[in-house]
């Protein structure tokens, strides 16, 4: 794969149910399998995509998700029309959450989506706007530059 | 250890299990589905109470060998047929967690 063949995948995270969520990461991990990516890359790629997939179906009622690869890198876009983030430092802190009980009883809502994306990415983004939504950026690097 | 071993040794029902000559490394403990994304070593024992369909995303994308639902938890009617429609492996025992762990690690 040359740096200018870059492969796309597109999602619409449905943000409706629970039952569903999760697939676009799945999705996304079985087709970088296909790939012949390295299995540590695979399972940074899926902890940060799947985080930013809950946080959408949680908080924004689902939203859109770009995945794009070239041999360099695996970028990931996630962009809702959500709420916004008013503080992103405290969003950031691990252990802050602002989610309901009843998402906390199905095992969510630890406070540690966006730290998870943050330590097994090698770059994230985000920019919110409250009343607007919120949009992450995250990049994986499959080779490191020397 | 084989899946068949962690089986017999948690006296557990099997929910879905797709080779029990399949190794099992390692092993993880708990519930909120965020530090067991980031921190559960792949083919490992995820020892969990939670019995609901989005434990079977998770061991999905963090490649866990076998979630054990301990306590006596039940899979959930969703969780227990996506776990047998994409052969995902999962048992239930009725040890306490610690319990559990402890007998996988032959330490009890």
């Amino acid at each position: 794969m040359t740096n200018e063949a870059k492969l796309r995948f597109e999602f619409d995270v449905d943000g409706d149910n629970f039952t569903s969520a999760g697939t676009a990461s799945e999705t996304v991990k079985y087709n970088l399998k296909q790939l012949g990516i390295a299995p540590d890359i695979i399972r940074r790629v899926a902890i940060v995509m799947y985080e930013g997939e809950i946080n959408m179906v949680i908080h924004a009622k689902g939203g859109k998700a770009v995945v794009e690869i070239d041999s360099d890198e695996i970028n990931i876009t996630l962009k809702d029309v959500g709420p916004g983030i008013p503080d992103i430092n405290l969003a950031m802190q691990e252990g802050w959450s602002t989610a309901p009980d009843n998402i906390r009883s199905l095992g969510f809502g630890a406070g540690m989506g966006l730290p998870n994306m943050k330590k097994y990415s090698d770059k994230m983004e985000i920019e919110s706007v409250v009343g607007e939504g919120t949009t992450v950026k995250m990049c994986v690097k499959i080779r490191k530059e020397a | 250890m084989k899946l068949r071993e962690v089986i017999e040794k948690l006296n557990a029902t099997t929910v879905n299990v797709s080779d029990p000559e399949k190794e099992i490394e390692g092993g993880y403990a708990g519930d909120f589905l965020s530090f067991v994304m980031g921190k559960a070593p792949e083919n490992c024992a995820w020892f969990t109470v939670m019995s609901n369909v989005n434990v079977a995303g998770v061991a999905t994308l963090a490649g866990t060998g076998v979630v054990v639902l301990c306590e006596g938890a039940k899979a959930d009617e969703n969780l227990s047929a996506r776990v047998k429609r994409e052969d995902i492996d999962l048992i239930e025992t009725d040890y306490d967690i610690y319990t559990a762990v402890l007998k996988y690690n032959n330490a009890d």
